[in-house]
């Protein structure tokens, strides 16, 4: 899909929502080094959100959806939780179907992408809370992975269930007294991560979402391998500050205490042979092209 | 605007024409071959022009679904893998029809039950999804042996549920049941039953299309609702999720969408009775006695017939083809001569009698029977003395079987 695909009719301009037209006018769809400098500037993919106030999900989804690398030929794929309260007001195609299946969704969607259109760019990107991914949908997470079906999984951790209202899952952290482990959580939080080194992701990065750079540069890195290369997992930190007794300006402060080097989501990045090699052709293109754009603006200026 | 090119008449990359389906199946020369159920299946997805097939082993529907592995390996499907299980696989498949492919899959018993929160999504995201389900037992201890009872748990879902009788039933069917859950008006996924093993196993004569004809492509862009490829403007589908809010307007949207999904199961009606010539076939009706039956207890229950024909009873028979959409007012007429009707069944609850009762009046002319289940056989002299026992008739006792 191009931009003028979201073009709207001259007669029918007056009774779009505003939002479409916004969407029309200053979205950042097909903008080569689109990120999340974008935000304030031009119209974001996410209309507003249903979350709580001060949710570091509703900040990670700004981030994300500004960072894409390719959202006019992307589709996600969503999961039963909090993030399926927040994609029906995204401006990428998306999927919700059940609780846990969506990699298996994802699977079945890229596949058909890849049938439908040889010859192009159809991303794909799962996007899901840490309940659909690590516990009811893990077996669909890791079987994606062993087939090394060319997607990238983000998993959103708030370590429980924050939707059904604060249950145990399985990335919560051992001793944690919540609904469903009344007596503290009795086990380790489950090291997915290195489960998906191990299961053939080649590229893995298990961080929180208190800085925008690097969200954009984690998104970009992990949608560009999985298109060429094979499955990305990033693993992100975005705090229930509901349930876990915070306020709502407090989000960020704790995905900062959190992220420490000591601290259990202090930056953690694996990348395979390939996708290094991947990595760096593409940081060399990008500097040719800012070179390019540089000595274009100097011959213009002189 | 400029007229769409059509497509008829152009060449796949296996060189096989995309031929106007009426013609291919109506018109086109027919082969007689001797065929497995599993090898028609095969014959049949051949000319499909299938996308995408995704493959889980189960018995007995194991053995076609690796045969549809050999067609992608000559090029004949778009892409082809087994998935981890019935569950995972329903929801491949969700995923590829949701991003515009033509998909087929094929599942049987514990499979169906396992994959069963699948089915009402597919329905209420208007997959035309065509999964065919080669009944088998479902109780505990473990059976793999025939027994139609999970057909029953299908017929909320949502989905066209259609019941072959021969494998000729299933090569014809698995075509056209592609063109009626495709109409835009329609635009459900189709179970395809049949009875496992009787008819997966056996060989029989069917007469196929030619191998050069195949379907017109799947149109992704005659669905109802957007398909999930980005090629159309990616609308915000509503300002406040539904899922959680409890409000009228929330509550509404949800019952349209419901209603909605069962008027398409009724609109398939038209497409299926010009298809398949009529949702039942009928025999004898102005018979006093009838046979109501849907799979292979029909064989068996024309069996019956002829035995019944020789002591000089006369016998009626219903074929059921589709259980959804339902040919209530096809039966209501079928069975409006009968004085008692039968309806023998492959299971051991007798679904299909209890649909039977709902539907016509007077409905204490139902014999629900003969059940068999389990993998046991209905040799149609059962159905001879079920028959002949409640019209006070003499009946010689079936050894082994307690009567």
């Amino acid at each position: 899909m191009s931009k003028e695909r979201i073009q709207i009719s001259e007669a029918l301009y007056d009774i779009m929502p505003s939002d479409y037209q916004d969407l029309v006018k200053s979205s950042t769809y097909g903008k080569e080094d689109r990120g999340w400098k974008d935000i304030g500037t031009s119209k974001e993919l996410i209309e507003q959100h249903s979350l709580c106030a001060g949710c570091p999900e509703s900040m990670a989804f700004r981030y994300i959806l500004a960072s894409l690398p390719n959202p006019e030929d992307t589709v996600m794929v969503g999961s039963t939780g909090c993030t399926s309260l927040v994609f029906p007001m995204v401006a990428v195609h998306n999927i919700h179907s059940l609780f846990g299946n969506q990699n298996a969704i994802a699977s079945g969607l890229k596949r058909a992408l890849s049938v439908r259109f040889p010859d192009r760019i159809k991303d794909v990107v799962v996007l899901a809370g840490d309940g659909a991914t690590v516990d009811i949908g893990l077996d669909m997470t890791l079987q994606a992975w062993f087939r090394q079906e060319k997607f990238t999984t983000i998993c959103f951790d708030n370590e429980l269930y924050a939707n059904t209202g604060g249950q145990e899952s399985g990335l919560m952290q051992k001793g944690f007294v919540a609904k469903m482990a009344p007596v503290g959580k009795l086990f380790e939080k489950v090291r997915l991560p290195e489960i998906a080194r191990e299961s053939g992701c080649h590229y893995v990065v298990n961080c929180t979402v208190s800085k925008p750079s690097l969200v954009e540069k984690v998104i970009r890195n992990a949608v560009h391998i999985a298109r060429e290369i094979g499955p990305t997992y990033l693993q992100l930190y975005t705090p229930c500050i509901l349930e876990i007794g915070k306020n709502s300006m407090e989000g960020l402060q704790e995905m900062r205490d959190s992220e420490k080097p000591t601290e259990r989501f202090a930056y953690k990045e694996y990348v395979s042979e390939p996708a290094k090699q991947l990595l760096a052709e593409l940081a060399a293109k990008d500097k040719e092209r800012k070179a390019a754009a540089k000595q274009l603006a100097g011959q213009a200026s002189a | 605007m400029a007229e769409a090119k059509s497509i008829i008449g152009t060449q796949n990359k296996k060189g096989q024409t995309y031929t106007d389906t009426w013609k291919m199946m109506n018109e086109a020369p027919r082969t007689p071959s001797f065929y497995t159920g599993s090898e028609v299946i095969k014959e049949a997805i051949r000319r499909a022009s299938c996308d995408v097939m995704i493959a889980y082993p189960i018995t007995p529907q194991s053995e076609a679904a690796a045969l549809i592995g050999e067609l992608f390996a000559e090029g004949y499907i778009g892409d082809y893998f087994r998935g981890e299980s019935e569950f995972a696989v329903m929801s491949q498949c969700a995923g590829a029809a949701f991003g515009g492919a033509r998909v087929f899959t094929t599942t049987a018993g514990p499979g169906t039950m396992r994959a069963m929160e699948n089915f009402p999504m597919w329905a209420g995201a208007r997959l035309p999804i065509q999964m065919i389900v080669t009944c088998r037992g479902i109780n505990s201890p473990l059976s793999i042996q025939p027994d139609t009872l999970e057909i029953a748990y299908l017929l909320n879902t949502g989905m066209l549920v259609w019941h072959a009788e021969t494998a000729q039933d299933f090569f014809d069917w698995i075509l056209k049941g592609y063109i009626v859950s495709e109409e835009p008006d329609v635009h459900l996924p189709l179970a395809l039953c049949c009875d496992g093993f009787f008819v997966t196993h056996t060989k029989d004569v069917v007469n196929l299309t030619p191998a050069d004809m195949c379907l017109p492509p799947y149109d992704p862009y005659r669905s109802p609702v957007p398909c999930m490829d980005m090629e159309c403007p990616p609308v915000r589908m509503m300002r406040d999720p539904f899922v959680m809010k409890s409000n009228y307007i929330s509550y509404a949207t949800h019952a349209s969408w419901q209603q909605e999904i069962w008027a398409a199961v009724e609109r398939s009606r038209k497409h299926s009775i010009h298809w398949l010539n009529g949702l039942i076939d009928t025999e004898n009706t102005d018979a006093e006695i009838m046979i109501v039956a849907s799979g292979t207890a029909v064989s068996q229950g024309r069996e019956a017939i002829r035995l019944l024909e020789d002591e000089g009873v006369r016998c009626g028979l219903v074929k059921v083809k589709t259980l959804r959409p339902w040919p209530e007012e096809e039966i209501r007429e079928a069975t409006k001569n009968a004085k008692h009707i039968f309806v023998p069944e492959f299971n051991v609850t007798g679904w299909l009698a209890r649909e039977i009762k709902a539907t016509i009046p007077n409905h204490d002319r139902v014999h629900a029977g003969p059940h068999v289940c389990g993998g046991m056989t209905m040799p149609p002299e059962i159905i001879v003395s079920e028959i002949k026992t409640a019209l006070g008739m003499k009946t010689f006792s079936l050894a082994g079987r307690g009567s």
